[in-house]
């Protein structure tokens, strides 16, 4: 069956919570509504208000109450509405949720997911473009995956929430309605935290996540009417990331591009740029170059396009590599 | 809990001086006593309401029109915000939410400012300490705390409790009935409370936050909240402009003399969308919009000018006339907006531009000069 991403979503958390009665999704405005982007329409009318709560308008309390159900032996899905309203549910994710199987000396498991709609490009006002992954791949105890396409994502979902450790699950929200494809929901799933190939290439190895992916594709695709043939990864997993597919390919292409839409100081491409250094100093033909959100706020909806990396910032960030 | 959605015209605890009819009524704690004659006065809220919906019309009309990525409409809420926003003394500092374009107006910040931020071009230009105005709130609660801590300087300012009008300052911080889960919202009150701070907690109950009514997340009154953090609490008919009026006074002039925080729950309703990316037919009936139809708050001024013969119908022509005209400036004036340069990006992240940053500044002002080269060549 065809179906878009936000289908897709929507697709492997009823999946998910047919399979297993603990399951919980909490949120905002997700019951009735079925969330502002509906990724959990119709879940409420189906499972009833106990295990599809339309909570307080408190992300603290939100995450902090799927903490305690975490404990009482539920597994809690949250939805947190816009990526910039993670924050005031920051202090619990990342001194409480991400600590505790440390704490406990292992006798607790936080078995959480936390979805995210993550960054820009669909013209919104401030707080609701912000790509915080890095902010949350930085603390130890939790996990990060990003999807990026809606086979992948129907699966990807319902991994994370069977997965016993916290998962911080990052939902690329320009893509929701955007991007459609075939999803076979008896097709073996690819595991959860393994990297993978999207498209393979000789020139360049492409690394992206998320909204990224379907940009560097793009690229890639415009890049081969002019002959440089790109490989382009995605990521899916920012932690741990799985970095040797990308080893493998930077070893025969020489030269990595990482593109993503947060701020590049500090951001996840200096990790993988880092790592890459690290590995593959041999092989390399140029240093790893990353594109990415320029180091301001997230600007207004009309200076967004600026701001993004877009095909022709990465293609001229190929070139760059190709020409050292 | 029927008291949340269907409280009786004559609830007790909820003062109105002005019924859906348009009739005048008495409460015993509070009395309409503007500071002009009293057809003046009402004729001047008219007025600001009337403008204020047509800004609303407009801007929610230019957004379907693709020229406003998003518009949080304030349809209903007129009442309630500007008799909140014309009892206060022009020393007084209003922290707003996103929907506050009454106040906004009150506080004379242009609407085409307020036009900016929902298009996109800029987040807010308008000066807080030239209009005593601070800038739009998106993440839910958050300025609360702020009003409090800025009322908390006022305090230590020495400008409560002075006896004199035009020095007393309160902070008015303005939050929804879906705010008030927030823990900022909460820790706002306690340190209000704890600090005795000069500051209005003014929260618009709209009876919906997106699509989740009142009732599920509180369960008591609100107003009654303010109790449990040691002020006073009191609900007003949100719809009637002369009764927030006075009730946003008194709390003023308790905040200004020093007697400390107040909390108003403004009953009201939000007639339109959340915003304008919303479909409330998902989870609203329309027995319930047209039942608050009928507590229309411009209708019922209107009604109560127009029978005590407060105003002439010359005056509603003008009005009439003077909307029109505001409609036609924001429609003009909205392609007149400026688009962002790209190199401005990076202005104002700092008060001083580190060099890394300079640096990335030069070099996408350079990639994008290329640009601008081969276009000039082709
Ligand atoms: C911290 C945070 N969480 C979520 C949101 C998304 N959001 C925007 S408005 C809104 C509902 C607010 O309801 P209420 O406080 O009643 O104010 P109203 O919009 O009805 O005036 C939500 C959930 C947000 N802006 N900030």
């Amino acid at each position: 069956m065809k179906m878009t991403l936000a289908k897709a979503l929507n697709a492997g958390l009823r999946r998910a919570m047919e399979d297993d009665p603990k399951v919980v999704l909490m949120g905002e405005d997700i019951g009735r509504l079925g969330g502002v982007f509906r990724i959990t329409d119709g879940l409420q009318k189906d499972f009833g208000e106990a295990r599809v709560v339309d909570t307080p308008l408190a992300e603290s309390g939100i995450v902090g109450t799927a903490v305690g159900l975490a404990l009482r032996g539920y597994r809690p899905v949250v939805e947190i509405q816009f990526d910039g309203f993670v924050y005031p549910a920051y202090d619990q994710i990342v001194s409480q949720v991400a600590k505790f199987h440390y704490r406990s000396g292992g006798r607790v498991a936080m078995p959480m997911v936390v979805r995210i709609p993550f960054g820009g490009g669909i013209g919104a006002v401030e707080h609701h473009s912000e790509s915080p992954e890095a902010q949350f791949a930085h603390t130890p105890g939790l996990k990060v995956v990003a999807c990026s396409d809606p086979l992948d994502a129907y699966w990807m979902i319902q991994q994370a929430i069977a997965h016993p450790d916290p998962v911080i699950f990052l939902e690329p929200k320009r893509l929701y309605h955007s991007t459609k494809a075939e999803v076979d929901v008896d097709a073996a799933p690819a595991p959860l935290f393994e990297s993978r190939v999207v498209r393979a290439g000789t020139d360049v190895t492409v690394l992206a996540y998320g909204p990224t992916v379907k940009t560097a594709l793009t690229a890639a695709e415009a890049a081969a009417g002019e002959g440089k043939s790109l490989e382009v990864i995605d990521l899916r997993t920012l932690s741990p990331l799985d970095m040797a597919p990308v080893f493998e390919s930077v070893r025969r292409t020489g030269r990595a591009v990482v593109v993503h839409e947060a701020q590049v100081n500090l951001g996840l491409g200096a990790e993988v740029a880092a790592r890459v250094a690290e590995q593959c100093f041999h092989s390399l033909e140029a240093p790893v170059l990353r594109v990415g959100g320029f180091d301001t706020p997230y600007p207004p909806a009309r200076a967004e396009e600026f701001f993004l990396p877009d095909l022709d910032r990465v293609l001229d960030a190929v070139d760059r590599s190709l020409a050292w | 809990m029927t008291e949340f959605l269907t409280p009786s015209p004559s609830h007790p605890d909820m003062v109105q001086l002005l019924n859906p009819e348009g009739e005048r009524v008495s409460h015993p704690d509070y009395e309409f006593s503007p500071d002009r004659p009293e057809d003046e006065a009402v004729r001047g809220f008219y007025r600001d309401m009337v403008l204020t919906r047509r800004l609303d019309v407009e801007a929610t009309a230019l957004q379907r029109h693709g020229e406003l990525g998003l518009w949080a409409q304030l349809l209903g809420q007129e009442a309630a915000q500007i008799g909140a926003a014309r009892a206060l003394a022009p020393q007084d500092f209003v922290f707003p939410t996103y929907r506050e374009h009454g106040v906004a107006w009150c506080r004379d910040v242009d609407p085409m400012q307020l036009l900016g931020l929902f298009r996109g071009t800029d987040q807010g230009g308008w000066d807080p300490a030239e209009h005593n105005f601070g800038l739009y709130t998106i993440v839910i609660g958050a300025q609360t705390l702020h009003a409090t801590g800025y009322a908390m300087g006022v305090q230590m300012d020495g400008l409560v409790g002075t006896g004199d009008p035009t020095r007393d300052t309160a902070v008015v911080a303005h939050f929804g009935d879906g705010a008030s889960s927030q823990g900022d919202v909460n820790e706002a009150m306690v340190f209000a409370a704890t600090y005795n701070a000069p500051v209005v907690f003014f929260c618009q109950n709209n009876q919906w936050a997106i699509s989740e009514p009142v009732d599920q997340m509180v369960k008591v009154p609100l107003y009654k909240r303010a109790q449990g953090f040691g002020f006073p609490g009191v609900r007003v008919d949100g719809n009637d402009v002369l009764a927030t009026y006075e009730v946003m006074k008194a709390a003023l002039k308790r905040a200004h003399e020093g007697g400390g925080p107040t909390m108003i729950e403004a009953f009201t309703y939000r007639m339109g969308a959340h915003t304008t990316t919303d479909d409330p037919t998902r989870y609203r009936v329309s027995d319930e919009v047209e039942a608050w139809k009928l507590k229309d708050p411009i209708a019922r001024v209107e009604a109560y000018l127009r029978r005590g013969g407060g105003a002439s119908s010359s005056f509603f022509s003008k009005v009439e006339a003077e909307a029109d005209e505001l409609g036609e400036r924001l429609r003009a004036g909205i392609h007149a907006l400026p688009e962002p340069d790209p190199v401005a990006l990076f202005d104002n992240v700092y008060s001083e531009l580190p060099p890394e940053l300079r640096e990335q500044r030069d070099g996408y002002a350079a990639y994008h000069a290329s640009f601008d080269l081969e276009g000039a060549s082709r």
